[in-house]
């Protein structure tokens, strides 16, 4: 007797406690699960999206003003926006490099500034001025390897980039002359407004024959390149 | 009369429960939420919205903390979150509605919080969400408050 309601009370004790946690745990699963279901779902739109756009996208992506690399008849066409400040484009450079002579002849790269960071569009200035020398790419390379040093608090500020430049033989005359040219405006401006059309709002942002990464990340855009290559060639 | 009040105490302790439940699924939902705005659409959080999201975020687990076993307690650990969360989530929609002045919006640099991404129904823009998110937290946690101290 004094069992069966000792049974009893555990059974009304428990009851709700256990209904709890299970409804605790329906729930948290629930709300992970439609989660997941809306990832994958605005994962696949914007893939179709990415795909329908990539037509549209190569006249934004394409023009003549952009510092390019690699062969004009290479049928696989890589354009990076790009930011000098930024230090996720500091690292891409050498893989870019990597990835370009994996594929010798096969890729060409098209450099779209998308200069976010505070002052950095200075920094594209002086990369377009050295672009006169023809001392374009040096300079880049420069740039980013000093690139801590000149970006304090993530503001790229010029008196520290001056410094860095001293080795590459530029007429540094000619080039804070240059600098504030108004064909260089125009430049920083359409690659601007270019990159707002193609809803670039982080820096590197890569395209590679008008198509847009899946996924941001290097074995992505390798995978992305190698396919294009596959294809073409 | 001897019967019904422990009953009653149980009623309210579980109706209270409930209560912490819902402004545990309000949290959880929020953060979620603000994840794939930020994770998956790649909408950068701007300054404001890393200030709500650091009272938001920890929510869900000290109010999942204090549902099993129930501490009837909890509100007085979740209250102080959510209020300042919840003062951070008026400025900003002060701030987008133009009320509050510019010139003492603190993020003038980086992502602006004035500019807003989404604007569902023409009113619903990610502030105002995070506004009614901290007072659904908010408001049946002091509801299931005074029912236990009932």
């Amino acid at each position: 007797m004094k069992k069966n309601v000792q049974a009893n009370k555990d059974v009304q004790a428990k009851t709700p406690v256990q209904n709890r946690k299970a409804v605790f745990f329906v729930s948290a699963v629930l709300l992970l699960l439609v989660f997941a279901l809306g990832t994958i779902a605005f994962n696949s739109e914007k893939l179709d999206k990415s795909a329908k756009a990539a037509e549209q996208n190569l006249t934004l992506l394409v023009r003549e003003h952009s510092p390019r690399l690699g062969p004009a008849e290479a049928k696989v066409h890589l354009v990076e926006f790009f930011d000098p400040a930024c230090g996720t484009c500091r690292e891409f450079y050498p893989l870019v490099k990597d990835l370009m002579k994996a594929n010798s002849g096969k890729v060409r790269l098209s450099v779209r500034y998308a200069p976010f960071h505070a002052g950095s569009d200075n920094v594209v200035r002086i990369l377009e001025a050295a672009r006169k020398q023809d001392k374009f790419w040096q300079t880049l390379e420069a740039v980013l390897a000093s690139q801590p040093y000149w970006t304090p608090n993530h503001k790229a500020e010029l008196q520290f980039v001056w410094p860095q430049l001293g080795n590459l033989g530029l007429d540094m005359e000619r080039i804070k002359r240059d600098m504030y040219a108004p064909e260089i405006d125009r430049i920083i401006a359409q690659d601007l407004a270019d990159a707002k059309a193609l809803s670039v709002t982080m820096t590197p942002e890569f395209f590679v024959n008008g198509r847009s990464l899946p996924e941001f990340g290097y074995e992505q855009l390798r995978k992305l390149v190698n396919d294009a290559v596959a294809r073409a060639y | 009369m001897n019967a019904g009040e422990p009953g009653g105490r149980v009623h309210s302790a579980d109706s209270a429960w409930t209560l912490a439940f819902l402004a545990w699924l309000v949290a959880s939902s929020s953060t979620l939420g603000a994840l794939f705005l930020s994770q998956v659409m790649g909408i950068a959080p701007c300054v404001l919205c890393w200030y709500q999201r650091i009272f938001m975020f920890p929510l869900v687990l000290i109010l999942a903390a204090g549902l099993f076993p129930f501490d009837t307690k909890l509100v007085r650990y979740a209250l102080p979150l959510i209020a300042v969360g919840w003062m951070i989530a008026l400025f900003h929609v002060l701030l987008v509605a133009g009320i509050v002045p510019e010139n003492i919006r603190p993020c003038a640099q980086g992502i602006p919080c004035k500019d807003q991404v989404i604007e569902w129904f023409g009113f619903l823009t990610i502030p105002l969400l995070s506004l009614i998110a901290f007072s659904l937290v908010g408001l049946p946690l002091i509801v299931a408050h005074f029912k236990v101290s009932k």
